[in-house]
């Protein structure tokens, strides 16, 4: 699907046959049969060499692979010619919105730009082509590198160390808590502290994280400006409270502004302040998170930094802690073992390297949780992180917080005649409007808004969360979109609002010029068809 | 470096739309009390610069000229179209896909993986994808724990000592005790899990986790393994090798109730670890435990077909604290790698790579056993990787290591039974002369 110049329908009937010499559809209405379809018997792509001479002759006196462990019959993967899977998925791609495609203020998502140097950069074979078990003195650049995103993880964050293991933001959860767990029970209160306090606006990670650990939830309620209610969370902390865990900027988009008495009455009831990394695009050199008092916080660098969200991952969620945490860190650790730090750090902020410099991993941490991945994260994007920091740099940072904001602002005035706004303050980088204007008066929820958002060739909002606003549609604009971008999603929202009350059924109807209309989830649900059938297993099933 | 869009003017429209007259004001709410004290960022690059920084970085890595290191995170191929499909931004730069009828190619690969996948392993339902094949091992145990109500978990040591690492971190959370099935490891030992040890383990063992091969190459008996954790009411999670398993029996065939695997292998470079991709695959009857995304087929409304993420009443954005796992994102355009590489190489590509890598690791020990160098340390069969004898291991793998020769793995750093072997593996790019190099070097360390 062209996003940008909606085709219109003309094949009805179903998936076309693209493989079978039509092009299943017609334009750039694009249906795609699955690639199992195309597999014929004998078709090719990549070849491989036989085995040498040698290699059969050794093998002589070596032992087989056992009848009994022996696969019978080859598995059915897909026989295809190269051309023919590459069109197969190119032709998938056109099916898909992404933001180098259009506007996708996905909010919570931080849907901004993925600046494509840090791609090449990811790509350098001797990052690509570096395996992580390899003697530490070949990995020198794999290793310098980590410890110079997690300094400067430390220093825009304001907490004491960083560890860059956590795969994804829910990942650094896990690993955040559990270091939260063992601290109580270093101290003996291990027992006594079984409850993790969740204000009702966070994200469905932070009570299912709390249940991994083996930790109760207790849902503290947001106040009628939209921050947590400080009489509420003073009332439920006590001894048996090992942590709580809050989102700043709120997924309201709101900045507590009672943040400093948030964290203090935790730390006075002995437990541990964690907070939400998801929001730090908002707040970059405005707020330190570890300076202003938290033990905890997980990075998304999938979202601050920028590495591109891949249709769902990879992300990367290292967690940033304070002082007493540190020892609970997951090991192995990143450590420069011979050269003084501030010489290295001054050396690459010249781009130069310090001679005599030995970086190693450090595995000898006793009180550590353990290990939360294999490995030591997904290095990939800790390059992407790292170039974008340097590319953007200290006034770059600032910039893209101040932007994010901006925007968000901007777009919260210009469209809050238009639809309710139940939080109407200043904002961060993101806005929650309400719907239940439109739902009440015109029939038409946030679910057929986001539905004709996509006939416009912008990606909705993120819908129905937070949880406490009706029908919530949730904006985040990001620092990079232009005021261009902005004025046309303004205009487009503008209409929606207009065309409830002229022509509801349309917006109810919508969309019609995406590849596949509003499909059946229930159905999906009810009768689970998660895999492809075979046609042998069909006939079997028949027979 | 800034990519930001906006000129002063543009931002100067916008204060004054917000009726206000600097962006400090957008700042207002910050408390003064926690108001950020300077930062050491350095100052930004250009893209010149920037590029002269990391190849600085990539530069003092040294990529050995010749290697045999595998140990969980194996050197194949990448077919050039893989890195060409992965790289469209349509798939790079999308996220979840929440609004189907935008997302239908994320969503229709995610179900070709899961096919896929179903397929290679020989089970039912295949997730979305997971971190990679360490924590898609622990949450396929912590599936077991709530399919079977039980608390315990026994894991055998010839599992990759990190995913056991993270299976014991993961497991500590809800409190589940980890027991370890010992391997012979011993002089003479088979190197394999003793499938008469699960007996003893008690009637309130969730499941069985064992490796096939195993971290040291071993096949093990898994077949065994499944009746002996059957017979005890516990289930077996078999951690697999995605490309053996075009040789293999697939885990379904053999009675495994679950299986995880780390499908790096499948078109996705080493990266110094990461991103990866975590597979997991279960029987339909235990769809609704599994953690993480599920893509399923249905229709519009008009009859087209389609694909939605689905049962995402186990998911946490629903479920919150009652959910199966917090698994959000996962590792989507890795498992998108993984479905185009095995769509490249099909089932004979896959056979011959598989092939190769044996035959490669069988020319490699006899290699080193015709030389007297090293002997095979275990009895029965191996796979594509293999724990070889060699006298005094450890100095002679550092010595080769200077000369840019990775002489594999060295199992003594995690195993102290294990000293003086090395883990060594051969793949379809290994060649004759990097064997006989290896032999070589290796000769001149003694």
């Amino acid at each position: 699907m062209s996003v940008a110049e909606p085709p219109g329908r003309s094949d009805p009937s179903g998936r076309g046959s693209a493989f079978s010499g039509a092009t299943g559809g017609s334009g750039l209405t694009i249906v795609e049969p699955l690639i199992f379809d195309a597999s014929r018997r004998e078709r090719r792509a990549v070849r491989f060499p036989k085995p040498s001479e040698a290699a059969r002759a050794a093998a002589a006196g070596q032992p087989e692979l056992p009848a009994s462990a022996r696969r019978r019959g080859a598995p059915r993967l897909p026989e295809v010619s190269e051309l023919e899977m590459l069109r197969h998925f190119n032709r998938l791609a056109h099916l898909n919105h992404a933001i180098d495609i259009g506007f996708y203020p996905l909010g919570s998502c931080t849907m901004k730009y993925n600046p494509k140097v840090n791609e090449w950069a990811a790509r350098l074979p001797g990052l690509a082509e570096s395996h992580p078990l390899d003697p530490a003195q070949l990995s020198q650049g794999s290793l310098e590198l980590m410890w110079l995103l997690a300094e400067l993880l430390k220093d825009i964050s304001g907490f004491d160390a960083v560890s860059l293991q956590p795969a994804a933001g829910a990942h650094g959860e896990l690993t955040g808590m559990l270091m939260t767990r063992a601290y109580h029970r270093d101290r003996g209160e291990g027992e006594q502290r079984t409850k993790v306090l969740v204000p009702d606006s966070a994200h469905g990670t932070n009570p299912a994280t709390a249940t991994m650990v083996g930790y109760e939830t207790v849902t503290i309620r947001s106040n009628e400006r939209g921050g947590i209610d400080l009489g509420a969370l003073r009332g439920a902390l006590g001894p048996d409270v090992a942590a709580l865990m809050i989102t700043n900027p709120s997924t309201l988009g709101i900045f507590e502004d009672q943040i400093d008495q948030v964290v203090a009455a935790v730390q006075e009831a002995g437990a541990i302040a964690y907070m939400d990394g998801a929001n730090l695009n908002a707040i970059l050199g405005r707020f330190r998170p570890g300076e202003a008092g938290f033990d905890v916080m997980h990075f998304n660098l999938h979202k601050t930094f920028s590495t591109p969200h891949g249709g769902g991952g990879p992300g990367a969620g290292p967690i940033g802690v304070s002082a007493r945490l540190e020892p609970y860190l997951p090991a192995p650790m990143p450590v420069l073992a011979e050269g003084d730090p501030a010489e290295v750090l001054a050396n690459a902020w010249a781009l130069r390297s310090t001679p005599g410099a030995r970086f190693e991993l450090d595995d000898d941490r006793p009180k550590s949780i353990g290990k939360v991945r294999s490995c030591y994260g997904n290095f990939g994007m800790f390059v992407r992180a790292y170039t974008y920091i340097r590319s953007n740099g200290s006034q770059g940072l600032r910039t893209i917080s101040e932007d994010a904001v901006l925007a968000a602002n901007y777009l919260r005035v210009r469209l809050h005649d238009a639809y309710d706004l139940p939080y109407d303050r200043l904002s961060k980088h993101e806005v929650v409007f309400s719907g239940r204007r439109q739902k009440r008066e015109h029939g038409v929820t946030t679910l057929d808004i986001a539905k004709a958002i996509l006939d416009h060739g912008i990606h909705p909002p993120t819908i129905y969360f937070p949880l406490i606003v009706e029908e919530a549609l949730m904006v985040e604009p990001t620092e990079t979109e232009s005021l261009e971008t902005l004025d046309r999603f303004v205009d487009v929202m503008h209409g929606i609002a207009e065309q409830a009350k002229t022509d509801p059924d349309a917006i109810r109807r919508a969309p019609t010029t995406t590849p596949v209309g509003r499909l059946d989830e229930a159905a999906a649900a009810r009768r689970p068809d998660l895999r492809h059938t075979f046609r042998d297993e069909t006939e079997a099933s028949m027979a | 470096m800034s990519y930001s869009p906006h000129t002063e003017a543009d931002r100067a429209r916008m204060l004054e739309a917000i009726g206000i007259s600097s962006v400090e004001d957008l700042f207002a709410d910050v408390p003064a009390a926690v108001r950020a004290s300077d930062w050491q960022v350095p100052p930004p690059l250009t893209e010149q610069e920037a590029r002269a920084e990391l190849a600085r970085l990539a530069g003092r890595n040294r990529i050995p000229e010749i290697t045999f290191l595998g140990a969980g995170v194996y050197r194949h191929l990448v077919p050039a179209v893989v890195g060409e499909i992965i790289g469209r931004p349509e798939f790079a730069t999308a996220y979840t896909p929440y609004q189907p009828e935008v997302s239908q190619g994320t969503l229709q690969s995610i179900y070709e993986f899961q096919s896929l996948i179903c397929e290679l392993t020989g089970m039912e339902v295949a997730t979305a994808s997971h971190y990679d094949g360490a924590t898609a091992t622990a949450e396929a145990a912590l599936m077991a724990c709530r399919l079977t109500r039980r608390g315990r978990v026994a894991v055998s040591a010839g599992v990759n000592p990190d995913y056991r690492r993270v299976l014991e971190t993961y497991c500590s959370g809800p409190g589940i005790e980890v027991v370890t099935v010992p391997v012979g490891l011993a002089e003479g030992g088979n190197g394999t899990t003793d499938p008469g040890s699960i007996a003893n383990l008690g009637d309130d063992l969730a499941c069985v986790v064992a490796a096939q091969p195993n971290f040291y190459g071993q096949l093990e008996p898994m077949a065994e393994l499944a009746d002996a954790a059957h017979r005890i009411g516990a289930q077996l999670v078999a951690v697999v090798e995605p490309i053996s398993l075009a040789l293999l029996e697939p885990p379904g065939a053999y009675g495994a109730d679950l299986v995880a695997a780390e499908g790096q292998p499948l078109g996705i470079p080493p990266s110094f670890g990461g991103p990866y991709v975590g597979l997991m695959a279960a029987r339909m009857g235990s769809v609704r435990q599994m953690p993480g995304r599920l893509v399923g087929a249905t229709r519009d409304a008009e009859g087209r077909k389609g694909y939605v993420l689905t049962l995402q009443a186990r998911e946490q954005h629903i479920r919150r604290e009652k959910a199966a796992s917090n698994i959000c994102t996962n590792q989507a355009l890795m498992a998108l790698a993984a479905t185009v590489y095995l769509a490249a190489v099909g089932p004979e590509g896959l056979r011959e790579v598989a092939e190769l890598s044996v035959a490669q690791t069988r020319h490699l020990a006899a290699a080193l056993e015709d030389a007297g160098l090293a002997e095979r340390r275990f009895g029965g069969s191996y796979f594509a990787e293999v724990t070889m004898r060699v006298p005094d291991a450890a100095r002679r793998h550092a010595a080769l290591a200077e000369q840019g020769i990775v002489a594999g793995y060295l199992p003594e750093q995690r195993e102290p039974e294990l000293r003086d072997t090395l883990l060594l593996a051969a793949t379809e790019l290994t060649t004759d002369d990097e064997i006989a190099r290896l032999v070589q070097a290796l000769g001149e360390s003694r």
